[in-house]
């Protein structure tokens, strides 16, 4: 789970789930508390799920939140 | 406008201009909580343009400024908004960095210098640390000359940079990478030797020295491509015990394995078994290249522990690991970021680890 998308294919990461930033990759302070879980929550799950997936080739998994 | 006229040359005295980029840093706005700092451009010179236009056979008229974060996390609006700028500036060349170690930079200058070469058609040059990502990420684009870890080197890394510029912009022939000292862009070029035995004698005598088990130095060299095989994917998530780590610096407030804030060379593993979360003020964030604001005051936003808490009682995972491991990845060279990579899986094996997610920052 990363930020800078580029970076990770580059250094050869095989399963990529996006972040939001490099300070606070899961939870914008600016944001409510209940707005930085959900957000937190989804790409968590997200990533967990990615990683019962049988890929062929580098994947950046598709975050919804 | 790009002034793309050959008056230098041909009048004899009109000086060439170049464009200079640097981050927050260097331009002296601020270190990592100003990395947030929108693209400005400057008329004149600030911090290492200086240096550069003492030595570039060019006047560098305007100096543009970008915080390493907006360009990492806005990269379209960064990248946009500094053409919009370079619409209206003349230049016959562009300059970012150095770079040095510093990753975020790195890609920053990577990533403008590629497009202002792709929009304006000009030669373009940066210089970076051979561990900075940025190197093999544009190697192949543009002109990464091979620069020192820090900022100790910047005047011999500026002076590399100018003399190869000064060769561009006359229109003097160039050499290869290893003579000229950028990073191969994997471009074969066919020279002339003026002597010396032709490639068929050439190719036999390494084929020789090859059957001799000795050694030889190919004049085709193929990159090599470190690749980490795709891992078995996680058959039943509900009995599977998945773990947590992080490069992002999160630890217990007093650090107990003195992990180093840069360029680190330990790791640490923290019991989370009996706690729901990560609380501010129990654990904080100890890497440095970061604005450490957000982390401290809620850990779970770099290592969400939380979250994977909420999941193991929904019974979508079967097993949290018992600790989360951590490190810090800023200025961490390859090889010892491989070495802490093999020892923390070695134990993860140990705990019968099914899965592990990470995050950077």
């Amino acid at each position: 789970m990363c930020n800078l998308i580029p970076v990770a294919v580059t250094v050869g990461s095989n399963k990529i789930v996006p972040t939001i930033s490099i300070p606070y990759p899961l939870g914008d302070p600016q944001t409510p508390k209940d707005v930085q879980w959900k957000l937190r929550y989804h790409r968590v799950g997200v990533a967990l799920d990615a990683l019962t997936e049988d890929i062929e080739e580098q994947t950046v998994f598709k975050v919804k939140i | 406008m790009v002034n793309k006229n050959n008056e230098g040359i041909l009048g004899g005295g009109v000086m060439k201009k170049a464009v200079y980029y640097i981050n927050q840093f260097f331009a002296g706005i601020g270190g990592e909580d100003q990395a947030d700092q929108k693209p400005e451009i400057r008329e004149g010179l600030i911090g290492p343009s200086l240096a550069m236009n003492s030595m570039l056979d060019a006047e560098i008229t305007h100096t543009i400024i970008c915080g390493d974060n907006f360009m990492g996390s806005n990269t379209e609006e960064a990248v946009k908004t500094i053409l919009g700028f370079l619409d209206n500036v003349e230049f016959d060349i562009f300059v970012a960095g150095p770079a040095f170690q510093a990753g975020r930079y790195g890609v920053a200058c990577g990533t403008i210098s590629k497009a202002v070469k792709e929009k304006y058609g000009v030669p373009v040059l940066t210089s970076m640390n051979e561990e900075n990502p940025g190197v093999e990420m544009f190697k192949k684009d543009i002109y990464i000359f091979k620069g020192g870890k820090s900022a100790a080197k910047m005047r011999d890394d500026v002076k590399v940079m100018a003399a190869f510029g000064n060769k561009l912009l006359k229109g003097e022939p160039t050499g290869p990478a290893e003579t000229e000292g950028f990073f191969e862009r994997g471009i074969r070029a066919q020279i002339w030797l003026d002597n010396g035995p032709i490639a068929a004698r050439r190719g036999v005598e390494m084929l020789v020295k090859k059957l001799n088990g000795e050694e030889f130095k190919t004049e085709l060299p193929i990159p090599k491509a470190d690749r980490v095989e795709i891992a078995a994917p996680v058959k039943d998530l509900t009995k599977a015990n998945i773990a947590l780590i992080t490069t992002g610096g999160i630890v217990p407030v007093e650090n107990p394995d003195r992990i180093q804030s840069a360029s680190a060379t330990r790791w640490g593993r923290y019991d989370i078994s009996n706690i729901e979360r990560l609380e501010s003020g129990v654990f904080k964030t100890i890497h440095a290249g970061f604005d450490p604001a957000a982390a401290d005051a809620d850990p779970n936003v770099v290592i969400p522990v939380d979250a994977m808490k909420a999941y193991l009682k929904e019974g979508k995972i079967g097993k949290l690991h018992d600790y989360f491991y951590s490190t810090v990845g800023t200025g961490t060279t390859q090889a010892e970021a491989a070495r802490m990579g093999r020892e923390i899986v070695e134990k993860l094996k140990e705990d019968s680890v099914d899965g592990v997610i990470m995050t950077s920052t």
